[in-house]
Formats: structure tokens, sequence, C-alpha cells
């Protein structure tokens, strides 16, 4: 005595909000169902846990079906098999597109790989996410990098659009890929503290202010790789830590602005030359692959952690920032000025991201 | 030549990948109608090709384009090897014949496979030029309107409802043939459907011809159904209604006398082609110059040309057909014209025809040749009256069990067939079978309800193997070169059993006319149960035309009576007319409630007493009927869903025995449900069921009963009593005890009923009155608390002397489990109310929110069962899958089921399936008041109906003024012909509007606008809300799934759920491609369901049908409607007025 088959469909495709997360979470159908019954559904429509578990099957069923046609959401808009409301198709896709903090911090940077995707279980064990909702995660990411990464135009309107993703999870998609295709190293021990959304904001940062697509609008160019020229003109900081008049000069000018007006100025002096050092070292290496890779390792082991231990606020960090950027206009000597604000407006906002526990 | 179809292939879109080394398609598309074919070029390499495609023109025969679908196929061209077939699209194109439906198909269609389901879309324009054909020898309809809908469609006006169609035809199915053997199942499935689709089309048209013979224009409460016999063969047949409708211009109120009444073929298609609609000229026509011109000048009267081409052989083939309609149901001059000088019409068009149209209509040869060929397959003919509608079961299971009183019934039965009045056979003679599908009637049709009548015949399927006997059938169908080994006549004599059966069943009850008729069939291997029922009443007559030998009555000489749908204006004194030829006066609210039949010469046990209405006619206690709940009843309270289930074990036979089983069953299957639908009902305080629909389905070791109907309490009929348990043996306390408890319960939940469905029947109003109520039930008072109100007896009540509570003994068994069976009905969740009919009775104020669903579940049983355990399962099975529903549709609240549907099946031993398919509307909880203000109304239009004489009078008047007909006189039309005209331009003026319930049932809120794609479905025949505009053409699609990998498809749920999603959508995508946003009245009306897990297997079969429609929100149309909400209202108090 069983019931061999049992199927709902609506004209207009129902869709309990509630069960899709379950779904999305990777949950079984049964343990949705304890789920369910333990947030007190069935008291609140007098069913019984038979009326849960064939509903969440239905459900099930239902997404299962979607699932195809959310890999490519446009055509969930003008496909015929499923009638779902505009309003409803949209959360759809978003919360299918959703994804963990704690699941992408693990695989940020990381290669988009197969093996990658092996060492999901492990991720999920390290996580408590599902291995069913790492994999969708995964498989996401993977899917919005293979189509963005052959398009051209600006990054976050690409997935935008091809995802019909909301705005806010269209820029957090932008940063996994600008990330994944560029292998930023975020996995390290001292990179711990820091969340995605860190993250996140210094990919936004670097997209729009460190790729070809930053500067100029050509459109054959893409926003996935950092402009090759600015890198290379990088290099020509080198001369505020290598020119010894000019480090001084560059010191003075700091240490007068900030005399008086912070707790830790006898720190910032003492420490100014290995500061100013680490930071344009950062930009004179970023010219090679490997050491973009270490931009933020070598971002908080050259600034930040020199900065924690001699306990400066973010004020203090700011204050000394601004100072240590607006100086260098009025070096005599220097000349690339453009290049210079460019690069620390980037190195600046980051840092000050970062900078917290 | 009189057609030509032509269709540009345009695009395509989400194509499958054919070709997995480039992971694209090479793409090219077939397109097929009857044996031409043309191709598109090939669009290599996308999955989203662009073939712009010329207009490929097919010049065909209308009788082909009625039959034959377009038939597109998408293939992936292969160079070295055959190509591969992607899937294909069937269109329909039905709906460009007829020219008030759609003027083209332009869309994006699904392309589907039976093997892997919709594998992509493609846009296609399809359009029709039709020319103007002057054969009347032609044996197609085109033009004839066909709808699903059970009432009159909402735009559109009845002027004549001419009555009963039927036709069937047969085919052997393609599963079935020994080519099918070698042929792989996908191409025997790909067969079938296309096989069904042309039966279809055949079906549709032959009734079609059927129709334009009557002198109609429409078929209304179209049923088409599918007899999958197996071995034997495929049966197609449908009945109908047909009549004679014309549209309402809702842009000019005063369609009647506006020459522009022929708009719609002028705004739709090439005009002249509009007035192809056959009949409607003569009858419907306003008498205005343009009018008369228009006719004269291309319009053939359709019925006319009908009746000469019944000579024609393809005809001869129905021959019930002209038999028939001996007495021909146009305003009659047509057949009968011979007397007519030669100066009528259609003769002084076509002098070659007059000689024709005079001749007498061919005798049926054909039929009596082939009635000897005829090999009688039938064994067992049980034919039953059961479940008469009336008289508890109680008091006659109290006098000696259920099967005498099922004889007791037969006998009687057919006792009263000989003690007709004669009023009804006047009426009768207007067709074979006086039988409508309709289930709603505009206001003043339905004069009273005699009760359900119902027949069933088991028979032995039989293959035929004489292939002569099929010679006369055309074989257009079967290009595989094989005969029809069976012939139509078998199954057409079986239904002409049961329906003589219906017919005689009607007389029983005093009644000339069976509405709300249908038919169905139960088949397990070679065991066949056909099944009708319908419902005994007397309809006025003016709606239908009585024939030329009614003449000594003067008004029944106006057999036409326009009431219209949807209509903009009415004066309200016209709802009045509806006493028109009926001696009576009667009130609108209860009226139909007035036993019909003798009351001396009572057919069955029943307690009449007066109505508590008007007091003036004796009502039944307890009426059941398969009709809706007619819009002007008197109803107290809310109705609800009720239903009574059984499931009974039976032995496995083969052949004969089989059925001898099975007929043996039948009846004390019917005893129960009838039962069982009685203690129901009382259990839920009510006296009435409408929408009832029993069903019976016949397995291998059992046989399953379910009966489905909308319980309400209908304030004409007495208040039920209670239900009493009553032990045989009073001999031990305990035993007392848990009778009483029992009695407790009982009592406890008929109250809890009444509050629920706000049962508070008005009983001041009876001690005001203080009319004559009959000996009150004794017993009942001890249940209710207030004592009935007067209790003396009338001499007049001559019923019976012992009428009391529904007495229930528990000393067996069986009772034991019945009273089980009571209280385990749960009750619907809070803010849920279902109901089965249209509407539901007591709310009013739907939202436009509405949820159309199908739900299927099959259940697994455990060998060695017994009958109250199957019972029981059963019944859980039913109830679960409602809770589920309810819990499914919790946003909804609060929100009804309309419309639900269940239909049972038995695919395999120990297998049930269960299938509804259910619309859920939200609803307003405020205005709750409504319903009572209503009643309030209605006591006071009783008064008005005094006035009916002087209404009528004036209504005399009307037509006579306007009786100037430039058509009729002139010419020298009989005085029948000329009198449905007039009457017809007066009452267009005025025509009642049967929609004001419809319209009260709309929410004047603002709808937000959603996208342009959607496309609703309901099984109802209206959208809240909503005004319906136009209907473009039915729906009827078939469609065949099958997979061999089932457990990759995520098992029987997978596969089914993805198919009935697929059936959706290509209804919806069709609609769509039509021009339409809606399809209404719409169902599923064939699930078939077959696995076979071992093998990694499945089938399934589904038959949808519906009308496609475009509406507009009623929102949209907010200015006009105020006006016309005031209009309404007063129409439809007027209307009740009668």
């Amino acid at each position: 005595m069983s019931v061999e088959l049992d199927v709902f469909v609506g004209n207009t495709t129902i869709m309990d909000k509630e069960v899709y997360q379950l779904w999305l979470n990777g949950y079984t159908v049964n343990d949705a169902v304890k789920v369910r019954i333990e947030g007190g559904v069935m008291e609140e429509c007098e069913a019984s846990a038979e009326v849960l578990l064939s509903d969440t099957m239905d459900q099930y069923r239902t997404f299962q079906m979607c699932e195809r046609l959310l890999h490519h959401p446009a055509k969930l808009a003008n496909q015929l098999l499923f009638q779902i409301p505009p309003d409803r198709q949209a959360m759809l896709i978003e919360r299918y597109y959703a994804f963990d903090d704690s699941f992408v911090r693990e695989v940020l940077g990381k290669k988009l790989s197969k093996g990658t995707k092996k060492d999901l279980d492990d991720v999920s064990t390290k996580t408590g996410i599902t291995l069913k909702s790492c994999r969708r995660q995964f498989d996401n990411f993977k899917r919005v990098f293979k189509v963005v990464e052959e398009l051209k135009g600006p990054l976050v309107e690409n997935i935008r659009q091809h995802f019909l993703l909301p705005d806010q999870l269209a820029r957090d998609y932008a940063a996994i890929v600008f990330f994944a295709n560029n292998r930023f190293e975020t996995g390290k021990k001292k990179l711990h503290y820091l969340t995605f959304q860190d993250f996140a904001f210094c990919a936004g940062q670097l997209i729009n202010n460190w790729t070809l697509g930053a500067v100029d609008n050509i459109m054959e160019d893409m926003d996935v790789d950092l402009d090759k020229e600015f890198l290379q003109e990088l290099k020509d900081l080198k001369i505020l830590i290598t020119d010894k008049d000019l480090l001084d000069q560059h010191k003075s000018l700091v240490c007068t602005a900030l005399r008086g007006k912070t707790n830790v100025f006898n720190e910032m002096e003492a420490n100014f030359k290995n500061l100013s050092r680490g930071l344009v070292n950062i930009a004179a290496k970023l010219i090679n692959a490997k050491d973009v890779r270490d931009f933020f390792i070598d971002l908080v082991e050259k600034f930040i952690e020199p900065c924690r231990s001699d306990k400066w606020t973010s004020i203090d960090v700011n204050l000394y920032l601004t100072h240590y950027t607006n100086s260098v206009h009025i070096l005599d000597t220097f000349k690339h000025h453009a290049v210079w604000t460019r690069y620390m407006g980037v190195i600046k906002s980051c840092i000050l991201r970062m900078y917290h526990d | 030549m009189p057609g030509k179809l032509k269709a540009k292939i345009v695009a395509g879109r989400h194509l499958p990948v054919m070709d997995r080394a480039s992971d694209l398609t090479d793409a090219f598309v077939e397109v097929k109608f009857g044996n031409t074919t043309f191709k598109t070029d090939v669009y290599p390499k996308s999955l989203n090709p662009q073939w712009n495609s010329e207009w490929f023109k097919f010049e065909v025969d209308d009788e082909d384009l009625q039959d034959e679908p377009l038939q597109i196929t998408v293939l992936d061209h292969d160079t070295y090897s055959a190509n591969d077939a992607i899937g294909k699209v069937y269109i329909d194109i039905d709906p460009l014949l007829c020219s008030e439906a759609a003027t083209v198909i332009s869309g994006w269609l699904p392309i589907y496979d039976t093997i892997h389901g919709i594998r992509g879309e493609i846009n296609v324009l399809v359009k029709v030029d039709l020319f103007n054909d002057l054969n009347r020898f032609r044996q197609s309809s085109c033009g004839v309107k066909f709808f699903c809908t059970t009432s009159i469609p909402r735009c559109y006006r009845a002027i004549m409802v001419h009555g009963f169609v039927e036709e069937l035809v047969v085919n052997e199915d393609p599963e079935y043939q020994w080519i099918d053997r070698i042929r792989t199942p996908r191409a025997s499935n790909e067969a079938r459907q296309r096989l069904i689709f042309l039966m279809s089309g055949e079906l549709q048209r032959k009734i079609g011809l059927k129709v334009l013979e009557m002198g109609g224009n429409a078929v209304v409460g179209y049923l088409q159904c599918f007899d999958l016999e197996g071995e034997s063969g495929l049966v197609v047949r449908a009945i109908g209604t047909a009549c004679t409708l014309e549209k309402i211009s809702s842009t000019l109120p005063a369609t009647a006398t506006h020459p522009s009444n022929s708009s719609p073929s002028k705004d739709m298609k090439e005009p002249g082609f509009g007035e192809e609609a056959p009949g409607v000229p003569l009858s419907s026509g306003p008498p205005t110059p343009l009018r008369a011109q228009t006719f004269s000048s291309f319009s053939p009267s359709k019925s006319y040309s009908r009746q000469s081409s019944s000579s024609d052989t393809e005809l001869s083939l129905t021959p019930k057909t002209v038999g028939i309609f001996l007495f021909p149901s146009t305003p009659a001059l047509e057949s009968e014209s011979s007397p007519l000088p030669s100066a009528h019409l259609p003769h002084h068009l076509w002098p070659g025809m007059a000689s024709r149209s005079t001749t007498p209509p061919p005798l049926r040869l054909s039929q009596s040749d082939t009635a000897i060929l005829r090999k009688s397959v039938s064994f067992s003919e049980e034919l039953l009256l059961a479940a008469s509608g009336m008289g508890s079961g109680g008091s006659a299971g109290k006098e000696g069990g259920p099967l005498k009183a099922l004889l007791r019934q037969q006998t009687q039965s057919a006792l009263e067939q000989r003690g007709v009045s004669s009023s009804s056979e006047a009426f009768v003679r207007t067709g074979e079978y006086p039988f409508f599908t309709l289930a709603a009637f505009p206001p003043g049709f339905l004069l009273h309800v005699g009760g359900v009548v119902s027949a069933r015949s088991v028979k032995l399927l039989d293959r035929i193997h004489n292939p002569a006997l099929g010679n006369t059938r055309s074989y257009k169908l079967l290009d595989w070169n094989s005969f029809t080994a069976d012939e139509p006549e078998t199954r057409d004599a079986w239904w002409e059993e049961i329906r003589q059966e219906i017919k005689s069943h009607a007389k029983a009850l005093g009644c000339h006319a069976v509405v709300g008729y249908s038919e169905s069939t139960s088949i397990c291997e070679e065991v066949c149960i056909l099944s009708a029922s319908g419902t005994a009443a007397i309809l006025s007559s003016r709606f239908m035309q009585d024939g030329p030998l009614d003449t000594e009555h003067r008004l029944s000489r106006q057999p036409l009576c326009v009431f219209s749908t949807g209509s903009e204006r009415v004066e309200g004194d016209m709802g009045s007319s509806a006493s028109l030829g009926f001696e009576e006066v009667v009130s609108p609210g209860c009226g139909f409630c007035h036993i019909p039949y003798d009351e001396l010469n009572i057919p069955f046990p029943a307690q009449l007493t007066y109505c508590y209405c008007c007091r003036r006619y004796k009502v039944p206690d307890v009426l059941f009927t398969t009709i809706d709940l007619p819009t002007e009843a008197n109803v107290t309270g809310k109705g609800c869903l009720i239903q009574a289930r059984l499931c009974r074990t039976k032995k496995k036979a083969q052949g004969e025995g089989n059925a001898t089983v099975i007929s043996n069953l039948l009846p004390f299957l019917e005893y129960e449900l009838h039962t069982q639908l009685m203690n129901k009902l009382k259990l839920r305080g009510m006296n009435a069921l409408f929408g009832l629909r029993i069903q019976i389905s016949v397995g291998e070791t059992m046989l399953l009963g379910l009966a489905s109907a909308t319980g309400v309490y209908l304030t004409a009929l007495p208040s039920p009593g209670g239900i009493q348990i009553a032990g045989k043996t009073p001999s031990d306390i305990t035993y007392e005890q848990h009778i009483s408890n029992m009695q407790k319960k009982i009592n406890d939940t008929i109250a809890k009923n009444k509050e629920l469905y706000e049962i508070n029947p008005p009983e001041v109003v009876e001690e005001i009155i203080g009319s004559p109520i009959p000996e009150p039930r004794q017993r009942s008072r001890l249940f209710r608390s207030q004592s009935e109100s007067s209790d003396e007896v009338s001499e007049l009540d001559l019923s019976h002397g012992k009428k009391d509570a529904f007495v229930l003994e528990i000393d067996d068994t069986d009772a034991v489990e019945d009273i089980h069976a009571l209280l385990t009905d749960s009750p619907t969740p809070a803010g849920f109310y279902s109901c089965n009919t249209e509407i539901m009775p007591g709310i009013q104020n739907w939202t436009s929110a509405i949820q159309m669903f199908t739900s299927v579940r099959v259940f697994r049983l455990n060998a060695n069962l017994t009958n109250q355990g199957l019972n029981k399962i059963f019944s859980d099975l039913c109830e679960n899958l409602l809770k589920s529903l309810y819990f499914k549709l919790r946003s909804m609240v609060p929100c009804c089921l309309c419309h639900l549907n269940f239909t049972v099946a038995i695919p395999e031993d120990e297998l049930i399936q269960v299938a509804v398919t259910a619309v859920a509307m939200s609803f307003d909880k405020e205005q709750l008041l409504e319903n009572g203000k209503q009643s309030g109304e209605k006591t006071l239009i009783k008064a008005i109906t005094e006035n009916d004489e002087q209404l009528q009078f004036n209504l005399e008047l009307n037509a006579e003024t306007s009786a100037p007909n430039p058509l009729s006189s002139p010419k020298g039309l009989s005085e029948v012909g000329s009198h449905p005209s007039a009457r017809a331009s007066s009452m267009e003026k005025a025509s009642p509007l049967p929609e004001g319930r419809s319209r009260s049932l709309r929410s004047n809120r603002s709808y937000s606008g959603s996208s342009v794609a959607v496309v609703k479905m309901t099984p109802l025949s209206f959208i809240p809300g909503a005004k319906i505009i136009k209907y473009l053409g039915i729906i009827n699609m078939f469609f065949i799934r099958e997979t061999t990998s089932l457990r990759e498809e995520g098992g029987v749920s997978g596969f089914l759920h993805t198919f009935i999603a697929e059936v959706f959508a290509m209804v919806r995508a069709h609609v769509a491609a039509l021009g339409g946003n809606a399809v209404v009245s719409y169902s599923m009306k064939e699930c078939v369901f077959m696995e076979n897990p071992n093998k990694n297997q499945a089938q399934c079969l589904i038959n949808v049908s519906g009308d496609a429609v475009m509406f507009v929100r009623e929102s949209e149309l907010e200015s006009t409607s105020v006006q016309t909400q005031s209009a309404t209202t007063h129409t439809s108090n007027g209307a009740e007025g009668t």
C-alpha cells in the first residue's frame, strides 16, 4: 500500500520560497520535511506530515525541472514550460545564484577547475554547507566565469545582463570572476580574518581603476585583466624609495602634516620608510603575474600588520595614507603623478577596507 | 477548391543539439497538409535558425481543412544518413475557418516529440483564405462554432437552442495493428497522435453538418471523448447542443436594430464568409434592409441545403441523423417547405434546388442494412435507473433493502413511460433525444427539475472481422492502407439504447427534457461500461422550436427566444417573459424545484411538501441534479463538495462471465453511492446536490465508484432532518452507550457544519406565512432545537404518513462502516471552500487571482483486501489528495476550489489512479452581506410576478410593431417563419441578461498588469474580474508521451509531472498563437498512464480541451462598467421576476 505516483502541476507554477531555500541548501526531502515540521507550517495549515512530504517532493521535482533553465536565466523568461510571474522568476534566479560567504571564501581566487571541484567535500565538511549546495555554488561561479570570460565590455554589466542578477549580486560575481581570473591568493592564514565582502570591495576597486576598461571605454577590451601598460608604469614609482632625497623629502612632508594630529605619530615617523618601501615595492612588482597573486598578502604583511602592531586606529591609517599620497605631488622632481594617483587611490581604499580585526 | 491554406515558417529557437560534434543543429522544416508537403531550406549550424520561408500555399477542399491538421515537422539535415526528426507541431486550423474566431495563427509553438517532449519552439504564421462555396453537396461544415463551455458563451446570445447532436467515428488503433509490431513504438505513437487529430477533425466536421442541418450555427457544451478499446479499435465520440448563436457587439449596445449586426464578419474576415453562418439569416436577422440584402446575396439557407444533401451517400452512413430530424428543427419552414410558394428565398436563388428541397428526407435504408450485419456484441444489458434523485433512501431502506427500492423505481418508471403528459410529448417531437449538454441556462429557461436520470450498460467489446462492413465508410483516415474493421453502427446502437433509457427515465419523472447530459465509458480488457446521466427537466418552450405540429397553442408558435449573455443593455421587464407559453406563473428562485411529475403517481418514494418559498407548489425533500446551480435559485448559506466513494472487489473473470459479474455488482454500487451521498448531504444540513457526477470504473479485480457533487441548502426545500442511529437489538447498556455516543457525534457534526456553511434557514418566515407544512419529521425534532412551526396536517399532502429523520441502523457491519465513513470526512481547513460546479453558492466577490491545477495520484494496493479495507483506502486517498490541495494553495486563502473534477481509473490490477483538475479562486472576505440582501429582493419580486400577464402583453405588442419584416412578408414566408424573426428583433432589444450573476461575481478591484505572454487557464466558463470579448476557437489536443529511461527522468512522478507541464505549455502556446490570453472550460478528459518499471518504460496519453478566448480586465472597462453594473442589477432582478 503506497503512493506510487503523486504530482501536482499548476498553470502558474507554485513555488514555496521556504522549500526552495531548503532545496538550494541541499537538504534531502526528508530533512526538508523535518525542518518544515519544526517551522510549524503544519499547525498553521492543519496539514499532516504526509501532506508535507508530498508537497516537498513535488516542489523538489519542480525545482529540479527548473534547474536547467536557471543555468541560463535569460531562457527562463522566454521558455514556455513553466508559467512563472516575473517577480517569481527574479526571486528564483537571485536565490539560485546567491552563495554562502563562508563557501566563497574557500574557493575565492582558486582556479575554477575540476580539481577544485573534487576538493569540495573538504570545503563542505569545513564550512558545514552541504556538498550539494557547494557544488551548485561552485558550478554557478564556473558558469558565470565561462560566459563573461569571452565577453567584451564592462564585467558587472555583462554579468547582470546574462544572468539577470540584481546589481549587488552581479558585483559580487564580478569579484569572484576577477579573483579567479587573476588567481589572487586569499587562503593564507594571514588573510583569514578578511571576509568575502572585503575582497569583493577590493575587487571592485581594482576593476574600476586598474583594468583597461577603467581608463578608456574601448569595447574590445575587458574588465577581467589588469591594465598591462599601467602595471608597467608602476615600476617608475620605484624612484620614491630608490632616490634618497625624494624619500627624505616625502617623509618630512608627511611628518609635518601629521604632527600633533595623532597619538601614534612617533611610530609613524619611525616606520615611514619601511611602510613606503613596502607599498612602492608592491607597485613595482605587480608586472609579474605571480606577484599579482600575492597582492593581498603583501598588503597585509607590508603595511597592515606593522600598523596593527603599532596599534594604529583606522583613522590613523586613513590620515597617514591621505597625507602620504598627497605629499608626493609636492615633490618637485617626481613626474609620475597620474600613475601615483591611480595606484594609491586603490591601495588606500583597499587598505582601509582591510584594516580591521 | 474552396480554400487556400498558407503557412510561413519564420524561425526556431532553443532547438536541441543534434550534432554532437559541433554541438549544433542543421535544421529544416517540412510543412505538410493532406498529401502535399513543402520544405524549407536547411539553416545550417544553429540552435536558433531563421528560416523566414516563403508562404507555402495549399489549395484544398474545406472538408480537408476541417479534418486535417497542419503538420509541421522539424528535422535535422544529415548528409549521409536519414534526416533525424526533432519533433512535430500539429496545428488545428479549425479556428481559422470560422469568421468570428481567430484570423491568423502566429507565434512560438513548442516542437513536440513523443519521446523527448518539448524540444524548442518554432515561430509560424498560418492563414486561410476561404472562397465562398456555393456547392451544397459539400461535406464540410466550416463556420460552425464549437464551444466546450456548458452554458451560452459569454459574448453570444442564443437565438435558438436546437437540441442534441452526437456522432462517433471508429478506427483501428495503430498501437494494435500488426504493422506496429514491427514499427518502433515512437512511430506508432506518432501515428496514433496523428490519427486522433484526424478523427477529431472528422468528428467535428460531421457534428457541424448535423448542426447545419438543424439550422444552427454553433455547438455548445461540446464533449468529445476517446474510447481506447484496445484490440477492437479506437472510438472518438462527441455530443453537444446545437444552437444558433449571435455575437453580441459590445461596442454597440443597440445591436438589435443596428444594421451592422453582421459586423463580426466584417471586422474579422473577408466579408461574406461570416454570412455562411447557417440558419442565422432566417431566424435571427433583424429586419433591416441591409441585413436582407446581405442575406439574399450570398447566404444559402444551410439547413435547406443540408436537407437535400442528406440523400448523399456520405450522410446515409450515419442514418440516425436523418431519422432524428424528420421534424427539422429550424424555424421549420425549410423541410416542410413543399407547400410554400416558389418565392421562397433559397429557391429563388438556386432554382435547381427547388425540387430537391421538396423531396422528403431519404429513408434510412442503409441503417436497416447494417442493422442486420451488425453483430450483436452486447452481452448483458443491465440498464439501471439509479439514484433517481429524490426520496430519502432511508425510508426505502427501512422498507426492505436496497434492491427492492431500486426495482420498484424501475418498474414504476416503466409504468410511467406510458403516462407522459401530452405537453411534453409535443416537445419531444423536436428531436429524437431532447437532451442538452448545457449545465447552466439563461433565466427562465429551466422551469422544473425532476432529478437525476442515469443509465448504465455493460458491453463486451468484440472485434468485427468482416471488412465488408466498413465499406460504406470513408477511409481517408487510414493511409496505412487498412480497413476499419469495426463499424460505428455497433457503438451507435449501444449509445442509442442508453439514450432511449435516459429518455424514458425522464418521462417517468414527468419531464420532457434532460439537461446537464453527459456520457462516459470505462473499459477494462474487453468489458466496457457505458454510462449516461443527466437531469430530467421541463424547459420553457419559448426557447425551443416546437416543430410545425404544435399550432394549436398560440404561444408555442413563437419558438424563438432571444436571450443574451453578457449583453450590456437589458430591460428589466423582459425577464418576466420567461413565463410565456407556460400556464403557471413560476417564481424564479424556487420554480425549478417544483416537482414536474404527478404527485399522486410518484415514480419513487419521496416526501413532498409545499415549497418553502412560494407555498404554492410541491417540492421534494431532496433534489439531486447534474446541472449547475441556477443563478436565480434561492440558496441559504454556502455550498460544499460532497463525495461518495466506494470500492468493491470482484472476482477475476473472462468475457461473458466477467460482464455478468459486473452487471450484478453495479446496482449495489449505485445504491450504496446514493446512500452515502444522502448521508453526507444530511450531515452537512443541506438538501440538494448540483453537478452530480457518478463515475464507475472497472478493473480486473474491483469496481470503483466515485460520486461528486456540490451540496447546497435550497431555501425552497424543507430543512433536512437529522440522522438518527438505531440499533435493532438494544439489549445491553454498553451498546446503548455506544449508540448514543455516535449519535452525539453526528449531531455535533451537523451543528458544526450548519455554522460552517452558514445555513440558517429563515424559519420565522414560515410562521408568518402560515402555509401548510406537512407532517413534521417527528424524530428529527429530537435533534433540532427549534420546534417545527406548524403541526397541522394538510389534507393536500397525500404523499406519506411516516416521514422522519434519516435512520441508520447499525446492527450490521455495513452501517457501522457507513457511519465511520461519514465521520472520517475531515472538514476543509479554515478559509477554504470547495465545489465541483461553476460557481460556489454564497460567494460572489472573487478577486482576479486564479490558479488552475491538475493533480494525479496513483496508489498501489496490497493484495487480498476486504471491501471494507478497500473502501477506507480509497476514501483516504481522495481525502488526502484534497488535503494536499488545500495545503498547496494555502497562500490563496480565503479561496474556493471550484469545478473540482475527480477522475478515477484502475490502470492495472491493484492500482488506483485519481486525477483532479480544478481552479482555486481567491475572494474577498467582505461583502458577505450581499447574499442576504439578494434573497430579500427576491421575495419582493414575487409580488411582481402577478403582473406577468400585462408584461407579456406588452411584449406581444412589441413584437407586432416590429413585425413589418421586409424579409418574410413579401417573400411569402409562412407565419411560422415570420414570427421568429419578428420575435428575435423585438427581444434583442431587451433580452434578459443571464450573466447578471457572473457580473456580480467579478470584483472591480484593479489588477496590476502582467506580461502579455501570460495565458490563464480555468475549467470554468468565465474569468473573474474580466470580460471575455472574443472566442477564438476550440482547443482539442491529444498527446502521447513515452519514455524508455523512466528512472533517469525522475521516475513515474517526474515523467508525468514533466508531461503535464508540457501539455499545459502547448495549450498556452496555441492559445497565444490564436491571439488569446485564456482558456476557459478547460478539462483534461483523458489521462491514461501505463508503466513498466522493470523495463524502465512508461507511457501516457493525455487529451485536453477548452475554449480559447480573449478577455479584458474589467478594470480596463471601468468607464463603461459603472453604467452597466447598475443596469445589470436591474436586469437580473427583472429576470428573477419570471
